[in-house]
């Protein structure tokens, strides 16, 4: 094969921008797109807000639980509309970087909350009741 | 803390005369041996007119592989000063029975197993795999440099910095005795009330910044800037190792910041979160400090695979067996070094199912582990091997490794973890691996990218005496303690009684004095190579007729690695560029842009260095003047706009057209 065709001359610019159609790089958001998430945003904390003020729900633990999941959404509503998650920016990078990080964080956390738990049980009951007493 | 201000202990905090160990003749002797050592140094530097070159072309040098040569020297160094912690560890069990207390008190003996291993972990062998994949990565993927040339060198003084710290205890004050991880409660302040654990705490928080930036440096690099062609699939596999380390290292290290700035907040403002009162729990130091370390190990071996995948290939002239397992092998070590934390504290009581899930998980671990090695063989069957120095430290270590890995896999099993842990089998196991693996990987590389870096080959003979002590001197340290641990001797015992054990000790430490001589025979290695290094120049740039892009280019590369990128087609890119009758291009060169050199990371490195020992000492005045001035500089930094040059076209081809004669010389 030809040996210049090998070859690409570079001016040395790591991050060429010239090169880079808008599929690949990063992905930019438009008025539109903060605007949706700010009022997506406002009305995820707005419910919440609300549930606590008007005294909650039957018991504390499905408040928590509702409150927890609406977390969660506006997680969700953060990473797409303020972040720019999406398949393609970066070539999918962005993505798999997220993905790694929730496998490794479900991992760790679970995974603490397991083994501290057994732990706990296991280990710890004498010492438990006695700080239990020393309570104010 | 500041309930009676009282300027001497503004400005001196803890520190006083008491702190230097006038009193104890073992460390004195050492400090004056390494002061004069130093001095020693500095006149020469000073005599030969080289500080001004250190600083031009070394200590500001943002080129990516003048920081990785500079890390390997630093890893070299360290090595020097964890071995001499190991042989008088060594010499201490192996007379200290009965009547006889050896010549270490036990708290001194404590120091020197916890400096042992936190200088063998965060100041050898992390510097080191740094030092070897910021060298080569740029070079195998066709880049001129890291994607951020000066946090490069940011990390590299913040490394030195911890290393810094760790040698001063040695000299003022002392350092831990907790055992190389620190748990609480005997690393909290109500059992270790004097500085020692605060060197460990700000010695690993510093250098773990430096180990975190350059991690997410070499992460982006890779993904950003292989040259075109380059697809995943198509990477060299030491970068595809390394790619995978760096990963690690970025979600892995944060949770070691975290769990060490809990325990200095325990031990500087009375918090509780490891201390067995008011709800603090130490049992969950021990959790999290794993889940940073146990990736850790994988950070440590991974690369090394990597430099094994290429010195297989290279010197048994195949291309390399089964490529793709070999990527998804690393892939799966990747994930899974997640999930076996627990295997380090079985004995800590969290029940059979836990145990259980945690024992197989490990065991799942050796399957990958145990497909790249039959890919090396594999390599290996038929191809026409060099026994050159790599390929020798590459096949002690596939017999080392393989080893050390099956007694991993007896220690994944709950029950018989029950009988082996903090037991001599358990310290046996761990030197089994990281010194089979991790080390003999290093050396390999060492031996194997030495010409790239200097431009002439290390000496063989030397080269494969220091490979046979060290092989040889490896099994008669550690088989022993693999029958010590079985019998049921603990880990971190500075005497016995028992004296039938003595002999096992008394073989350990002869496999220790071997180890010695191959070091020497390392040291004396360099400086053979050295002098001769006429006779052993690499004019071709590819000496070991290799695969991979790093050798297409010329020995030592210049400062531009690359006139042309180059254009990907193969795994084994130059490999397949020679079959091609590739030829190099001789004009046509263009102005090359490159960063410029800064003193803001030695300047940063320094003031760390102040501001962690003031921290350490308590010395509340100096700890603000530093962070300030730390702040200052890095702020100072953004601005400064003189970040790039352009190397002139005409310079790259005076560069480019030596090389031309050189070769055309020499065919």
């Amino acid at each position: 094969m030809s040996t210049h065709t090998d070859l690409i001359p570079q001016d040395g610019h790591a991050d060429d921008h010239g090169h880079h159609g808008h599929d690949t790089g990063a992905s930019h958001s438009t008025f539109k797109g903060y605007m949706t998430g700010f009022v997506l945003s406002v009305i995820l904390t707005a419910i919440p807000f609300w549930i606590i003020m008007s005294g909650g729900l039957h018991t504390s633990g499905m408040t928590a639980l509702v409150i927890l999941a609406f977390a969660a959404v506006q997680i969700v509503v953060h990473m797409i509309y303020f972040l720019h998650m999406n398949s393609k920016s970066e070539g999918g990078w962005t993505l798999l970087a997220l993905i790694f990080t929730i496998v490794l964080v479900v991992i760790t956390l679970s995974g603490s909350i397991w083994v501290m738990y057994h732990l706990d049980h296991n280990m710890m009951p004498s010492m438990m009741e006695q700080q239990m007493k020393n309570m104010p | 803390m500041f309930d009676h201000l009282d300027l001497v202990k503004l400005i001196f905090g803890r520190l006083t005369w008491e702190a230097l160990p006038l009193h104890v003749p073992i460390v004195l002797g050492t400090m004056i041996v390494v002061m004069l050592g130093g001095l020693a140094l500095v006149a020469v530097i000073t005599y030969n007119r080289l500080w001004g070159y250190l600083w031009h072309d070394w200590f500001t040098s943002i080129d990516h592989k003048k920081i990785g040569i500079m890390y390997i020297i630093l890893g070299l160094v360290m090595l020097l000063r964890g071995f001499s912690d190991a042989i008088m560890m060594r010499a201490q069990q192996a007379m200290s029975f009965g009547a006889n207390n050896g010549f270490l008190p036990p708290e001194h003996y404590d120091q020197v197993f916890t400096a042992h291993g936190v200088i063998m972990i965060f100041f050898v062998a992390m510097p080191l795999i740094t030092g070897i994949m910021n060298f080569v990565i740029p070079l195998q993927i066709g880049a001129r440099d890291v994607a951020f040339p000066f946090l490069n060198n940011f990390s590299f003084w913040m490394t030195a910095a911890g290393t810094v710290l760790v040698m001063m205890s040695l000299f003022v004050g002392e350092f831990a005795r907790t055992g190389w991880l620190a748990y609480p409660p005997l690393s909290g302040i109500a059992q270790s009330p004097d500085v020692g654990v605060d060197y460990y705490i700000w010695s690993l928080q510093i250098a773990g910044i430096g180990t975190l930036l350059s991690g997410i440096n070499l992460l982006v690099t890779i993904i950003k800037m292989r040259a075109p062609g380059m697809s995943l699939m198509k990477m060299p596999m030491f970068v595809w190792t390394a790619l995978c380390t760096n990963v690690l290292i970025v979600a892995a290290f944060p949770v070691l910041t975290a769990v060490l700035a809990l325990l200095s907040l325990d031990r500087y403002v009375g918090t509780n979160f490891f201390t067995t009162a008011l709800g603090g729990n130490a049992m969950m130091y021990v959790n999290l400090i794993w889940i940073w370390g146990h990736p850790e190990v994988y950070i440590l071996i991974l690369p090394a695979f990597g430099i094994f995948s290429e010195v297989t290939a290279t010197f048994s002239r195949k291309r390399l067996f089964g490529y793709t397992s070999m990527v998804y092998a690393t892939i799966v070590i990747t994930v899974l070094a997640y999930l076996v934390w627990l295997h380090h504290f079985f004995t800590m009581g969290s029940g059979a199912s836990v145990n259980s899930f945690f024992g197989i998980t490990t065991m799942i671990i050796s399957i990958p582990t145990g497909a790249k090695i039959f890919n090396w063989l594999f390599t290996m069957y038929r191809g026409r091997i060099t026994f050159s120095v790599p390929m020798l430290w590459t096949m002690g270590f596939m017999v080392t490794f393989t080893i050390g890995g099956m007694t991993g896999v007896l220690l994944a099993v709950p029950p018989a973890d029950f009988v082996l842990h903090n037991s001599l089998f358990l310290v046996a196991h761990f030197h089994n691996v990281i010194i089979g693996g991790v080390l003999f990987g290093l050396f390999a590389g060492i031996n194997y990218w030495f010409p790239k870096a200097f431009g002439f080959k290390l000496d063989e003979f030397w080269g494969k005496c220091s490979f046979w002590f060290w092989t040889v001197g490896f099994y008669f340290a550690f088989m022993p303690l693999y029958v010590l641990g079985l019998m049921g001797v603990t880990r971190r015992m500075s005497h016995f009684d028992d004296s039938s054990l003595q002999i096992w000790f008394e073989i350990a430490a002869f496999g220790a004095f071997l180890v010695l001589l191959g070091i020497i025979s390392m040291l004396i290695q360099f400086y053979v190579s050295f002098r001769h290094r006429a006779a052993l120049r690499d004019v071709t740039g590819d000496p070991w007729d290799a695969r991979t892009l790093e050798w297409s280019t010329s020995s030592p590369p210049p400062s531009y690695n690359f006139a042309f990128t180059p254009l990907v087609h193969d795994v084994d890119t130059w490999w397949q560029m020679k079959q091609a009758h590739y030829k190099r291009p001789e004009e046509g060169f263009i102005p090359i842009h490159m960063p410029k050199n800064t003193g803001a990371g030695i300047m940063l490195g320094g003031l760390s260095t102040i501001f962690g020992f003031a921290m350490i000492w308590n010395m509340w005045l100096l700890v603000v003047v530093s962070f300030v001035a730390l702040l200052a500089v890095a702020i100072g930094h953004t601005f400064n706009y003189k970040r790039d040059f352009h190397i002139p076209a005409d310079e790259v081809a005076r560069t480019e057209a030596a090389r031309t004669t050189l070769l055309a010389n020499h065919v």
